[in-house]
């Protein structure tokens, strides 16, 4: 029985390759045969069955990192008659440089993910059509960095150092509390970044290096970190997991990491401590904000405008939190418990123009790349 | 011929063409300034040197421990061989980073290693950390490419007549003798197909070079990249691209050279060619290559799967149980039954287009004639390709009238199959060309059509290949992460795209359940491919 199996298997499998070169073996002989067209993968067969006809689908391109409850997100679709189909494509700067690349035919109807420290770059392209929704009257202004409404704000958080609580009590070492300490020989060996040039959080920090010590001197830090053993990797799980001392085998007890990152840590724990391991260093954090914007060329300019009005919806926002671990942007949403518990939200966090991030970010990368890395 | 000529030239030419030319014509026009700036650029010919040297070490060191394990794994047989052979493929599906991860564990101060030197050696001890260095990147780079010699070379070596060997030892030749004389002119052609395919994929070596290497360290792969992904700047990324493309080709005119025609020899089946290690020689040099499997390919994946049972007392199975468990449903928190759905049928796709592309590559390739043979080397094009290059490609190319797949599904495995179409090709070629054509002559003479001498004289001879092939492309589009994370939707991520999601967030158990899943992605690949192997075909037992 078993040989039978083995043998209708591995017949079918020749079958298949017989079928298909039975033409190429034969295409030699004679040159009339037909062109076999392109499309031999087979027709499409995996859309999903509920496509309905009376429905609209239409397309949010977005980072990796994007995520929505599937319950609000059907009850968008149920309200409006609109389905959504995710399209990621990469971290955020990736996703915001292909929309740039295709507009003459564009991915999707709406991108969310450009943060402020890509923002000017999509905005100089000219990828987004203005639309002004009236749910911005909840969001609080200071999110509102572009007075055209080319894009419109959902959610905020900060990339901030990070540090293992146990550790400084054990070595009895005091916590840093600026940026200026990190130089300091008390904290040689113990910083772990990420490069700037293939991180965003990496970005984000060497942003706020330039906020805290100017286009002049920040270069001067970095040079001292770099003298003071400051180690460099490439993303930030490699970092988190393999380098940091709170959550995995590493060693070193300060990170680039997220102000969100002491509740996920409570969250995502099991069973959760009263206490999260990690804490946030406040005059560290550097503020990002995540746009969302409706592309030009889209098809389906009335359902994206509908789509924007949903992210910032209470449904949708209060979700923010648990789902990306970032915060909403509209005022008095409910946050849940263990943020109320554990997040930081910083008072005072390092900000900069996105014009000025735009003018300066790929020279300050370079110059980076030189001090620390060569 | 028409079949591969036309995949290549949709899913390959087309799209690298036209974002190779988005680049060099920045305002519409041709503009080559930017060709000699970047060329003469210190920086790049630093990478570029350091792509080259890091490649040919790796190529060097992979042929050195792959090619005694492809001898025994083909010509030995032994308790627990093809659950080996399946095992060593596994690493080909793993995520770099999930993997860099277990490097990272191995090579650093608290390595088992350097726990085994102090307990000798106590305070006296020196502590080994090879964690960003050139060495960790080779091994790294032996541990991905190890099957490709096994496999590539083994396919031939397992169908070699040992009768061969045998009359030239009955003549008085020495065990060396024997092997540089008989055995190894006949599996040179597979040797140098294997250094090839490992020499293109540690050239555009890019996770492992980021991750292990350290920052500091790039080859153009990962400079393609950060200009095409990060800065968008197209014309730096475009010249890049273009170096790497003349190297590549250059690597696969000087391949050309040393492959010579093989020739045609009486192959044996597999199943007669194996048997037990006799001699004490024997014994040893197998109990070697099973250290080496041991300690550099199955080291790391038990780092994996030990993480995934720890929790944080003890081990267990809550991660797994976790990951099955009822999580909020949010869009991304993927039930790993979908991941691995998912998975199963974007790779069961890409291998049916790699064997059929591949397949109808191999054979045409087999026949006297130049076009086959340039349509061979083309196909190994894409190999050498940066991957942002054919993603960021497809999405540019494949988005208008009349071939507008935005969004389509058909994107992923055409992106899967581009990459493991060369391996069917690699592996089918040699076992082709190997077949005396005088069969066919005698075949063709006594009244069989073309297609009847193919059905009744090569395939079964090449079946087991074709099987061998099967399992490796199905490895190969399951792990494949580069494209896949460009063109997968947001709502159907494979396996890959889970775990790398998983690992993007803070939170011990998120940890655990990526660990989980790659212990999963392993359990997986490794079954596909011991099923496959295990398989026999028709007539392929018997001849």
């Amino acid at each position: 029985m078993r040989t039978r199996l083995r043998a209708v298997a591995g017949g079918l499998a020749l079958a298949l390759l017989l079928a298909a070169c039975g033409e190429a073996a034969d295409e030699s002989a004679g040159p009339d045969e037909p062109e076999p067209t392109e499309d031999e993968t087979g027709p499409d067969d995996m859309s999903p069955p509920e496509d309905l006809p009376d429905q609209v689908t239409i397309t949010l391109v977005t980072h990796d990192s994007f995520d929505v409850e599937e319950e609000v997100l059907a009850r968008f679709s149920t309200e409006t008659g609109i389905n959504v189909d995710i399209v990621p494509g990469g971290d955020a700067g990736s996703t915001v440089n292909q929309a740039i690349l295709t507009r003459d035919a564009p991915l999707g109807d709406v991108l969310f993910g450009v943060d402020n420290t890509f923002l000017s770059r999509a905005l100089d392209e000219e990828i987004f059509v203005p639309y002004e929704s009236p749910a911005l009257a909840g969001v609080d202004p200071q999110f509102l960095l572009d007075d055209q409404h080319r894009v419109t704000p959902v959610d905020f958080g900060d990339v901030c150092l990070n540090y293992d609580r146990a550790w400084f009590e054990e070595n009895d070492v005091e916590v840093p509390d600026d940026l200026q300490d990190l130089t300091d020989e008390a904290y040689t060996g113990l910083l772990t970044v990420m490069n700037p040039a293939t991180s965003s959080p990496g970005l984000a920090f060497l942003l706020a290096s330039v906020e805290r010590f100017g286009e002049d001197g920040y270069l001067d830090f970095w040079e001292a970190l770099a003298d003071n053993d400051v180690l460099v990797t490439d993303g930030w799980s490699e970092a988190y997991y393999d380098e940091f001392s709170a959550t995995g085998d590493g060693e070193r007890p300060l990170v680039v990491s997220y102000a969100s990152s002491p509740p996920a840590e409570v969250y995502f724990a099991d069973p959760p401590p009263d206490e999260p391991p990690t804490g946030v260093i406040e005059a560290s954090c550097f503020r990002q904000v995540e746009f969302a914007g409706i592309l030009q060329g889209t098809e389906h300019e009335a359902e994206a405008r509908l789509l924007v009005d949903f992210l910032l919806s209470e449904a949708f926002q209060e979700t923010l939190p648990l789902t990306m671990f970032v915060f909403p942007v509209v005022e008095d949403t409910p946050l849940p418990e263990v943020f109320e518990q554990h997040a930081v939200v910083p008072d005072e966090p390092l900000q900069l123009d996105p014009e000025e991030i735009g003018a300066g970010r790929e020279e300050w990368i370079d110059a980076w790349t030189r001090t620390v890395l060569r | 011929m028409l079949v591969p000529a036309a995949f290549l030239l949709v899913f390959f030419v087309l799209p690298v063409g036209t974002i190779l030319l988005t680049g060099l014509r920045p305002e519409g026009r041709l503009d080559l300034a930017a060709v000699p700036a970047v060329l003469s650029d210190p920086v790049t010919l630093r990478v570029a040197w350091f792509t080259l040297w890091q490649a040919a070490a790796s190529t060097v060191l992979t042929l050195l421990v792959g090619l005694p394990g492809a001898y025994v794994l083909a010509r030995l047989s032994f308790r627990g061989r093809s659950a080996l052979r399946a095992a060593i493929t596994v690493p080909f599906v793993l995520p770099t980073v999930v993997v860099g991860s277990a490097f990272l564990a191995l090579l650093g101060p608290r390595s088992p290693l350097n726990a085994l030197l102090g307990g000798v050696l106590g305070e006296a001890a020196p502590t080994l950390d090879l964690r960003r260095t050139v060495t960790a990147i080779l091994l790294a780079h032996v541990f991905f490419n190890y099957a490709v010699v096994v496999r590539t070379v083994g396919g031939l070596w397992s169908h070699l007549d040992p009768r061969l060997e045998e009359a030239a030892r009955t003549l008085g030749a020495s065990r060396w003798a024997t092997f540089r004389e008989v055995s190894w002119p006949l599996v040179r052609p597979a040797v140098a197909a294997a250094a090839a395919i490992v020499f293109l994929f540690t050239f555009t070596s890019f996770g492992v070079v980021l991750i292990l290497g350290g920052p500091g360290r790039a080859t153009l792969e990962v400079e393609i990249y950060r200009a095409t992904v990060q800065l968008l700047d197209l014309p730096l990324a475009s010249v890049l691209a273009l170096l790497q493309l003349a190297a590549v080709t250059a690597a696969l005119l000087v391949y050309g050279r040393l492959q010579k025609r093989a020739t045609a020899q009486p192959l044996r089946s597999a199943a007669t060619t194996a048997r037990p290690p006799r001699t004490r020689g024997e014994r040893a040099f197998l109990a070697v290559n099973l250290l080496v499997v041991a300690g550099l390919l199955l080291a790391p994946l038990l780092v994996l799967v030990e993480r995934s049972l720890a929790t944080g007392d003890g081990y267990g199975l809550d991660h797994y149980a976790a990951l099955f468990g009822t999580q909020r449903s949010t869009v991304l928190a993927v039930a790993p039954f979908e991941a691995i759905r998912n998975s199963v049928l974007y790779g069961l796709a890409a291998t049916s287009v790699a064997l059929v592309v591949g397949g109808c590559a191999a054979v045409a390739a087999s026949r006297p004639g130049r076009s086959g043979r340039l349509l061979d080397r083309a196909l190994m094009l894409p190999l050498g390709t940066s991957a942002a290059t054919v993603g960021f490609g497809f999405l540019l190319a494949l988005a208008r009238p009349p071939l507008d797949l935005r969004g389509s599904r058909l994107l992923i495995p055409a992106a899967q199959a581009l990459i493991a179409t060369p391996f069917v090709v690699r592996t089918l070629l040699p076992v082709l060309r190997s077949i005396d054509q005088r069969l066919r002559d005698a075949a063709a003479t006594l009244g069989a059509a073309p297609r009847r001498v193919w059905r009744e004289i090569d395939l079964p001879i090449v079946g087991r290949a074709v099987l061998a092939a099967a399992g490796f492309s199905f490895a190969i589009a399951v792990g494949e992460f580069g494209a896949t994370v460009f063109l997968a939707r947001g709502q159907t991520p494979t396996m890959p795209v889970a775990i790398f999601r998983l690992l993007g967030r803070p939170g011990v158990t998120n940890f655990g359940q990526a660990m989980a899943m790659s212990t999963i992605l392993m359990l997986v690949t490794a079954s596909a491919i011991a099923l496959l192997d295990r398989l026999r075909v028709g007539q392929v037992g018997r001849f």
